[in-house]
């Protein structure tokens, strides 16, 4: 029987801290569900075919306010835009991979994966990177679906008086704050959170908030760093 | 507030959502060799997404809980909001956000 390279089971370790962190937000995912009328098999089908958390949590609110499709759509793909700056920074390790190797790595790319393989690929050149990944990815992902399904069973029997749908803009909270890291990036979220409630009070109908202030919110970052805000 | 979407409708969502997730995450990983790299203007708007979108996400439910803007002591969402923020702040723990921000929202509700 061929033994597990140590490369995955150090995948497995490193991520072990981040196993913590990722539960309590897989179970708000499972129990947001549940409160916005979905099923448990889509709170499952969420965290299995779309397998990125604040999408997630974004698209089953939105769903829960009957915002059209396409906002719903569209917004999980602009939480989702970020992604692609780790698929081009993590490309060229990946270059070597299978075909299929490449499209379990792709589907398994979170934020979690990404900042602790490309640390390890820094520091150790001699990492088998599929084996390394593998272990970082696929435990997050098996967490990650176990906390969504506890979730989602123990939402459907949460008193509606003890208002557990405030734990999602709470997750996000959770997110928003480490993404301040400069002034560029403050400005960006201090502009996006305006526009939002600005476009919220107006009564702009179709739920347009998320995508308006995703779009002015980058554009206050980019001017605030070309005037010169310094990193 | 619960959805008035369809079970299929809910599922067409999840699968094109998903089809375009996996698109964004496999792009470079498939095209490398053909596009080199991000340009440096749109890697610096990458950037800038979390921060704009998670805002995005987190003001109204705060600041306007029910479409109005309400800033004041009163509004419990926004005082519980706050503490959580803090916790945020200090610790960088999604658990430790979450337990502080329920926490709140609980004692404003039941004990005060």
């Amino acid at each position: 029987m061929p033994t597990l390279p140590s490369d995955f089971l150090d995948g497995v370790r490193d991520a072990a801290p981040l196993h913590l962190g990722i539960a309590p937000f897989g179970l708000v995912a499972g129990v947001a569900a549940v409160e916005q009328g979905l099923s448990i098999f889509h709170a499952i089908g969420f965290s299995s075919v779309v397998f990125a958390g604040a999408s997630q949590l974004a698209m089953i609110e939105l769903l829960g306010a009957d915002a059209p499709l396409a906002i719903v759509v569209g917004t999980a793909v602009v939480v989702n835009l970020r992604m692609l700056m780790y698929s081009a920074s993590i490309a060229p390790h990946f270059r070597d991979f299978a075909a299929r190797s490449k499209a379990v790595s792709s589907y398994l790319l979170t934020d979690q994966a990404y900042a602790l393989s490309i640390a390890r690929y820094g520091r150790d050149g001699e990492t088998d990177r599929f084996a390394y990944y593998f272990g970082v990815a696929a435990s997050l992902w098996v967490v990650w679906q176990f906390a969504t399904i506890a979730g989602a069973l123990l939402g459907t029997g949460l008193p509606p008086e003890w208002g557990f749908e405030f734990a999602a803009p709470l997750v996000f909270l959770a997110l928003l704050v480490p993404a301040l890291k400069n002034r560029a990036a403050a400005a960006s979220g201090l502009t996006g959170g305006v526009v939002a409630v600005a476009v919220v009070v107006a009564g702009v109908p179709f739920h347009l908030d998320i995508i308006v202030a995703a779009v002015v919110g980058v554009l206050a970052g980019l001017a605030v760093e070309s005037f010169g805000g310094e990193l | 507030m619960t959805t008035s979407y369809d079970p299929i409708t809910v599922w067409g969502v999840i699968v094109l959502a998903g089809a375009l997730t996996f698109a964004i995450r496999g792009s470079f990983v498939y095209l490398f060799g053909r596009i080199d790299e991000l340009p440096p203007r749109a890697k610096s708007a990458l950037n800038y997404v979390p921060a704009a979108v998670f805002a995005a996400l987190v003001f109204p439910p705060l600041v306007a809980p029910a479409g109005d803007l309400s800033v004041s002591l009163g509004n419990e969402r926004l005082v519980a909001g706050v503490l959580a923020a803090l916790a945020a702040w200090y610790t960088e723990r999604v658990i430790v956000t979450i337990a502080v921000g329920m926490g709140a929202l609980w004692f404003l509700r039941f004990v005060v």
